[in-house]
C-alpha cells in the first residue's frame, strides 16, 4: 500500500479527538469472540441478512454502522439470541449459539429504551441478573454498589427507576449489564435518546468504560460520527449486507464504494472520465481539476446504479490559497459560490473552471477551512485558488 | 392570570353541570337518604325521625346477617378468584399471541356477552344447568346418566360459575390493558440478564400487571358482593346474599331503617377491604413513567 492520503487538514470531527486516548495494544493477535459465518436471516420474504461474514476479536470495540433497515441491529439481536437465523453459524467465544437460547448466552445487552424495568429500584434493576450468583446478599450488594460507582451512579441504588434522566437510565442499563461481567457486550443505538451534549460525554465515557473492563463492545448505530469516534473497527453495512469493514481512518480516507463514502461524512463526488493507467496509479480526466493520476491505493468500486465513474474528496482534503500563496499540491481555479459559516470552520462551495466540461451543467465542491482569528472570510463571487493533492482523491469506478 | 382561571373553571362547570346534576340526583341523593334512613327509628310502615343508633346494633347483633354477609364475601372473593385467574390468561393471549391486526376483533368478540341483559344471561346458565337443562339432558341422551345431575344448579358452586362469566370481560380488559403497557425490551432484558420465561413472567410481567389485576380484583369484587339476581335464580333463593337481606328487610318486612342499616354495614365492610388490599398492594400502583 501506497503512502495513505494525507488531509491537508484534520478532519472536522472535533470529538475524534478529545476521545482518541492512549494507544493501545494491536487487537491482531487476539483471538476471535464473535464469529458470523454466512449468516442468512428472512423475515417473511424480506431478506434481512444476506450472508454476513465477520469476525470480531476479543476485547475489541466494534460497530455495525448503517442507515435504518440495513439488517444492522437484526444482526445484534442475533449475536443476543432474540432472533433465530436462517442459515449460516453463530459462534461466540468459539461455541456455536444455535440452539443456545438467549439467557445462557455469554452476552449481555444494552436495549435502545434501556428497557429498566419500572417497577424496580436503581439497585434492584442493576442487581436483577445476580439472582443465582452464590455469593451472600451482602456481597451482591458491594457488587450492586461497585457497578453503579462504575458508571458514575455512587449512591442512587435506593432510588425509584422511574425517576431516572435519560442519562441515569443508560447507566443503570450498563452496570446492569457489566455486573453479569459478559463477554460480549451488545448497545443497540444506546446513545440515540441522548441530546447531543450528553450523548458525546457518554461517547468518551464508553470508551474508557470498554477500556477498563475489556470486555468486547458490539455497538449498533446509524451515527457514522458515533462510529468513527468510538470504534475499532467498524462493518458499514446496506441491505443486509456488509459494504465495508475497516478501522476509522481507512473508512474515512478510502471508502470501499460510493455508497460508503456518500454515508461516512460529507464527500465531493465529481463525474470523471477514465484516461488509462498502469500498475500503480489510474489517469482520469475530471472536469475543473484536468488531468490527474490516482494511486492505484485509491480506487473504489462504484455501485450499482452510479452514472458512471467519479472521483470524490472530503471538503478538508482541499485548500482556498491565500493571494500570492505557494502550495505543495495541484492548484485549480474556481468562483466562491455559497458560503456556510459553522464558527470554528466554513463550508465553501467553489465552481471550479471547466467543472461544465462533463455534462454542461457547473458542478461545485465544498471545501470546508478552519477558521483563523484575523483571517477574512471569503465572500460569494470571490475568485479563488483551490490547493489538493491526488493523493487525497478517491476513484469510484 | 386568576380572571382567566376562574373564567375557565366556570366554563369547566358549565360543562358538566347536566352530568353533575344528574349524578347527585341519582346517586348522592339516594345514598344520604339511606344513610339518614339507617339512624332513625321504625314505627312499623312510617318511619320516626328520631335518631338512633339501635338499627346497627341490631345489625350485627344478628347472627344471620353475620352469616350472610360472610358467605357474601365468600361467594364475592371466590368470583373473583375464579374470573381473575380465568381472565390473565385470556388478557395474556391477546396481548402477547394475537397479532396486533386482529387485536380488535378479539376484543369486539370478547364483548359479546353484553350484548344481552344480565338477567336473560343469567337466566341462560339455568337453562344450561337446570333439571332438565341443556347438560342433563345431553348426558341422559348419550346415556352417560340415567338420573339428572341435582349439583349443577342451586348451589354456591353454580352461582360462582354465572358470575364468574357474567364479569369476565370486566376482568380481561384492565389486565389486557395493563399487558399492554408492558414495554417487550423488559421482557428481552430479562432473558438478556439470564431468567427463563417462567422467572420473567414472575420477575417482569407479572409485576408490571399487577395495576391491571388489582383494578380487575375490585371491578369484580365490589359488584358481585351486592349481586342480588345470581342468588335468586341461580341459587334458588336457598342461598341469600346481603343484597337478598337488604331486599328482604326493605320491601317484604318494610323495615327500612333496619334495610338502610344492613346496607351501609355492607358498603362499609366493602369499602373497608378493597382499601386494605389497594394497600397491600400499594407497591405495584407506584406512578411510573
Amino acid at each position: 500500500m501506497t503512502a495513505a492520503p494525507q488531509p491537508l487538514q484534520p478532519p472536522v470531527q472535533p470529538t475524534a479527538h478529545a476521545s482518541r486516548g492512549p494507544a493501545r495494544p494491536p487487537l491482531d493477535g487476539r483471538k476471535a469472540m464473535i464469529e458470523c459465518r454466512g449468516v442468512q436471516k428472512y423475515y417473511g420474504d424480506y431478506h434481512a441478512l444476506r450472508g454476513i461474514d465477520l469476525t470480531i476479536r476479543e476485547g475489541e470495540f466494534f460497530s455495525l454502522l448503517g442507515p435504518s433497515g440495513c439488517g444492522k441491529t437484526t444482526l445484534l439481536r442475533t449475536i443476543a439470541g432474540f432472533e433465530g437465523i436462517d442459515g449460516g453459524v453463530v459462534l461466540v467465544d468459539g461455541r456455536d449459539m444455535a440452539n443456545v437460547p438467549a439467557n445462557v448466552r455469554p452476552t449481555n445487552m444494552v436495549f435502545q429504551s434501556y428497557a429498566i424495568f419500572p417497577h424496580l429500584t436503581v439497585a434492584e434493576n442493576v442487581g436483577f441478573g445476580l439472582r443465582r450468583d452464590p455469593r451472600s446478599r451482602a456481597e451482591k450488594a458491594a457488587a450492586v454498589e461497585d457497578a453503579l460507582g462504575m458508571v458514575g451512579l455512587k449512591g442512587y441504588g435506593g432510588r425509584a427507576a422511574h425517576a431516572l434522566s435519560g442519562g441515569q437510565r443508560q447507566r443503570v442499563a450498563l452496570a446492569r449489564a457489566l455486573i453479569l461481567k459478559p463477554k460480549v457486550l451488545l448497545l443497540d443505538e444506546p446513545l440515540s435518546a441522548l441530546d447531543r451534549k450528553m450523548r458525546e460525554q457518554m461517547q468518551v465515557e464508553l470508551i474508557k468504560l470498554q477500556r477498563q473492563v475489556g470486555i468486547t463492545f458490539v455497538l449498533v448505530t446509524h451515527d457514522q460520527e458515533e462510529a468513527l469516534v468510538m470504534s475499532d473497527r467498524i462493518a458499514v453495512m446496506f441491505e443486509g449486507e456488509i459494504a465495508q469493514l475497516d478501522g476509522p481512518e481507512a473508512l474515512y480516507a478510502r471508502p470501499a464504494s460510493r455508497r460508503v463514502a456518500d454515508f461516512i461524512g460529507v464527500m465531493n463526488f465529481t463525474p470523471a472520465r477514465i484516461m488509462g493507467g498502469g500498475a500503480d496509479h489510474v489517469t482520469v480526466a475530471v472536469p475543473g481539476f484536468g488531468t490527474v493520476d490516482i494511486p492505484a491505493a485509491n480506487v473504489s468500486r462504484a455501485d450499482r446504479g452510479d452514472a458512471g465513474p467519479s472521483i470524490g474528496f472530503r471538503p478538508e482534503a482541499a485548500t482556498l490559497l491565500p493571494a500570492g500563496a505557494e502550495a505543495p499540491g495541484r492548484v485549480t481555479e474556481g468562483v466562491i459560490d455559497e458560503v456556510v459559516y459553522y464558527g470554528d470552520m466554513t463550508y465553501y462551495d467553489v465552481i471550479m473552471d471547466g467543472s461544465d466540461a462533463y455534462d454542461g451543467v457547473p458542478h461545485e465542491v465544498r471545501i470546508s477551512m478552519r477558521n483563523v482569528f484575523g483571517r477574512e472570510v471569503p465572500d460569494v463571487g470571490t475568485r479563488v485558488r483551490v490547493s489538493w493533492s491526488p493523493g487525497s482523491l478517491v476513484l469510484f469506478r | 392570570m386568576a380572571t382567566a382561571n376562574s373564567t375557565e373553571t366556570g366554563q369547566g362547570l358549565r360543562l358538566i353541570a347536566p352530568p353533575l346534576l344528574y349524578a347527585i340526583l341519582m346517586l348522592a341523593v339516594p345514598l344520604l337518604t339511606i344513610l339518614a334512613y339507617s339512624f332513625f327509628k321504625d314505627g312499623y310502615l312510617t318511619i320516626v325521625r328520631e335518631f338512633t343508633l339501635e338499627n346497627y346494633r341490631a345489625t350485627w347483633a344478628d347472627p344471620i346477617f353475620r352469616t350472610i354477609l360472610a358467605r357474601s364475601l365468600m361467594v364475592a372473593a371466590m368470583v373473583t378468584a375464579v374470573t381473575v385467574l380465568m381472565a390473565f390468561p385470556v388478557a395474556y393471549f391477546l396481548s402477547f399471541v394475537v397479532a396486533p391486526q386482529r387485536k380488535a376483533l378479539w376484543i369486539f368478540l370478547i364483548t359479546i356477552p353484553f350484548w344481552t341483559s344480565y338477567l336473560v344471561r343469567v337466566f341462560l346458565w339455568k337453562v344450561i344447568l337446570g333439571f332438565n337443562g341443556v347438560i342433563n339432558s345431553g348426558l341422559k341422551t348419550i346415556g352417560l346418566i340415567d338420573e339428572p345431575l341435582k349439583f349443577l344448579l342451586y348451589n354456591t358452586g353454580s352461582i360462582v360459575m354465572t358470575l364468574s362469566h357474567s364479569y369476565a370481560p370486566f376482568a380481561i380488559l384492565p389486565i389486557y390493558v395493563a399487558l399492554e403497557k408492558i414495554d417487550r425490551s423488559l421482557l428481552e432484558a430479562g432473558r438478556d440478564l439470564g431468567e427463563s420465561r417462567l422467572m420473567t413472567f414472575w420477575r417482569v410481567t407479572l409485576p408490571l400487571a399487577m395495576p391491571g389485576v388489582v383494578a380487575a380484583v375490585l371491578i369484580v369484587f365490589i359488584p358481585t358482593i351486592g349481586d342480588y339476581v345470581t342468588p335468586t335464580v341461580i341459587g334458588g333463593g336457598k342461598i341469600p346474599m346481603v343484597a337478598n337481606l337488604i331486599q328482604a328487610q326493605m320491601l317484604d318486612i318494610d323495615n327500612k331503617p333496619l334495610g338502610s342499616a344492613i346496607a351501609i354495614s355492607a358498603m362499609a365492610v366493602v369499602a373497608v377491604l378493597s382499601l386494605l388490599f389497594l394497600f397491600l398492594n400499594r407497591r405495584f400502583l407506584r406512578v411510573r413513567a
